[in-house]
């Protein structure tokens, strides 16, 4: 029998995504999916997932849920932290980055993601059905997750399966994204700006502003300027995630997971797929700058990333969480009695 | 002399094979003759890694894996395919959808038929007339930009778009018409409202009606007849595909 949870406070800005919608780019359909892929694997490597389970995505408030059937091992990745509420009355912390089992009747209140993102991976993943191919949620066309919506009050999230019941939990470093630069690759119409606009791009500030959401986030810094006011559209052509388009007023948009497949202002660049997962980390009025580099590069960088990820998942240990096991009963009792004619 | 195919990157996952910069149906026609040598060459398996492509007015994306992909060695095969294949020699299929044109559904006729010096019947008649070829699917799913629309019906985007376009509004701007498949903001001329939806996420097969390349040829139907189709298509009795023409029929006059 598989899991149940009950969704008892929904939050704000928080949805189920897996790796997204690949094959229905041309019908008009997004890719949509974890806008930080690598920080979701590290959720679901925390409970023994697959790599693409679908996990909830947090990005406000955070959830509170309630397990309706269970055990359920859950685990959280990202700068965010929970409270399992037992059904005892007790209550403890959990922290990012380590696994935790909750039975029946017991609940998980998590706390707010400010200007981030963070996901929770659950036994087995979001067992929602796929649509067109995806869990991933896409709210303009109303597919994926539950019914095409963001988590709701009282949404119920089946779960693919139940934790098996193990004292043991796992447990792991925070995954860092590294810093420095975001790195691009220049066009497809970088020819439609002038030489002035180049320069400022790759070694001016830009800010993010509040206005940013899953299709894209606006940015705020020195205008770059077309080469004619003619060069500030373009007869739209194809688009993707990372894109960056710079509308008549020179200020650049980064499109995101949400993105609409074809758009009709020029893009100066690219960000590139290694760098893509650290746009989900971007506050308002945080402040980004732009290297551009060529396809090798991007394509060692992406390496180096799956690098550090594998890395990190060979650093995660098994616990036995304080309080998990009733010690007097452990050591009074006659547990262990059955292993003594191992030793022979 | 045509222009030769350009090859920009998208970034690290993707590029696009670019013919021109203008909206023309020759340009479109090499841009799906270029996919259709991709469909080719992706069934013999010369090409793989590829997982989404995107048709457009005058440029195919071609968006493939990052991890699975030498992107370079994708970028030579794709530019070369671009160089070796022609205009697409067949067009795509061929759609009959209906229309209804009563007022209260088409909300900015009577302007434009006044603004043009027509009557009304005369703007059905010509737009009933016109064979209209979907150039891409994009702004949201299953809108379908459709080239065609005879130069003596174009008018420009309203001054001031509408908060609430009703799903399923035929439109045109310019010398495109488009249909909503839902209710949104926009800005173009209403001038009918067909039962047919243009999205539909339960059909796995084809959620979006139109692709680019097909051929659309709208033809007026009644209130009556209007609302009959919109509560058979409904109910599941009547599919989306019974509006296809077969391909080697020449269109009803």
């Amino acid at each position: 029998m598989a899991g149940l949870i009950e969704v008892i406070d929904g939050g704000l800005g928080n949805a189920i995504q897996d790796t997204g919608r690949f094959g229905h780019r041309h019908q008009g359909l997004a890719v949509s999916g974890y806008l930080d892929r690598p920080l979701a694997d590290c959720a679901n490597a925390l409970i023994g997932n697959a790599p693409d389970a679908a996990c909830l995505e947090l990005r406000g408030l955070g959830p509170s849920l309630a397990i309706r059937r269970g055990p359920l091992r859950l685990a959280l990745a990202g700068t965010v932290a929970a409270t399992i509420l037992r059904a005892n009355g007790s209550s403890q912390p959990l922290p990012a980055w380590q696994s935790a089992t909750l039975d029946e009747h017991d609940s998980l209140k998590i706390g707010a993601v400010a200007g981030s993102t963070a996901y929770l991976a659950i036994s087995g993943g979001c067992a929602v059905p796929r649509q067109l191919g995806s869990r991933s949620t896409y709210q303009r066309a109303g597919i994926g997750g539950i019914a095409g919506h963001a988590l709701q009050t009282g949404d119920r999230i089946p779960c693919a399966r139940l934790a098996r019941r193990d004292f043991r939990e796992t447990r792991g470093e925070a995954f860092v994204h590294a810093d420095g630069p975001i790195r691009v690759m220049l066009g497809p119409q970088a020819g439609h700006f002038t030489a002035e606009a180049i320069t400022a791009f790759l070694h001016e500030f830009y800010a993010a502003t509040p206005e940013q959401d899953r299709m894209g986030m606006r940015l705020a810094g020195p205008t770059l300027a077309h080469l004619s006011p003619a060069a500030a559209d373009i007869v739209s052509d194809g688009v993707t995630p990372g894109a960056i388009q710079v509308p008549a007023n020179g200020q650049p948009i980064i499109l995101l997971a949400d993105c609409q497949t074809v758009g009709g202002y020029p893009k100066i660049a690219t960000v590139i797929s290694a760098d893509l997962p650290r746009l989900a980390h971007c506050p308002p009025g945080s402040s980004i700058t732009f290297q551009a580099v060529d396809l090798a590069t991007a394509r060692q960088a992406l390496a180096d990333l799956r690098q550090r990820w594998t890395d990190w998942a060979r650093g995660l240990q098994t616990f036995l969480p304080p309080g998990s096991l009733d010690e007097a009963a452990l050591f009074g009792g006659n547990l262990i009695s059955g292993m003594v004619r191992a030793d022979y | 002399m045509s222009q030769a195919p350009s090859l920009l990157p998208l970034g690290d996952s993707a590029w696009t094979v670019e013919f021109g910069e203008t909206i023309d149906p020759a340009l479109h026609a090499r841009v799906i003759g270029l996919n259709a040598a991709i469909d080719a060459a992706c069934a013999t398996g010369e090409l793989a890694g590829i997982v989404d492509r995107v048709p457009t007015f005058r440029s195919l994306t071609v968006h493939y894996d990052p991890f699975a992909t030498d992107g370079e060695a994708l970028g030579r095969q794709l530019l070369s395919l671009a160089e070796g294949a022609g205009s697409a020699s067949s067009a795509g299929r061929h759609w009959r959808l209906p229309v209804c044109f009563d007022a209260d559904l088409a909300p900015d006729l009577e302007r434009l038929a006044t603004a043009k010096g027509m009557a009304p019947e005369a703007v059905i008649d010509l737009l009933t007339a016109t064979t209209f070829r979907v150039y891409m699917i994009g702004f949201m799913p299953g809108f379908p930009y459709m080239g065609g629309l005879p130069p003596e019906l174009a008018m420009p985007r309203l001054a001031s778009p509408r908060k609430a376009v009703p799903a399923r509004s035929l439109a045109v701007t310019g010398e495109m018409c488009a249909v909503y498949p839902w209710e949104s903001p926009g800005g173009w001329n209403l001038l009918g409202r067909t039962p047919v939806s243009l999205f539909d996420a339960a059909d796995e097969a084809s959620p979006a009606l139109l692709e680019s390349g097909d051929q659309v040829r709208w033809q007026a139907v009644s209130r009556a007849e209007h609302e009959h189709l919109e509560h058979g298509l409904a109910s599941g009795s009547l599919s989306r595909r019974s509006f296809l023409v077969a391909p080697e029929a020449t269109w009803p006059v």
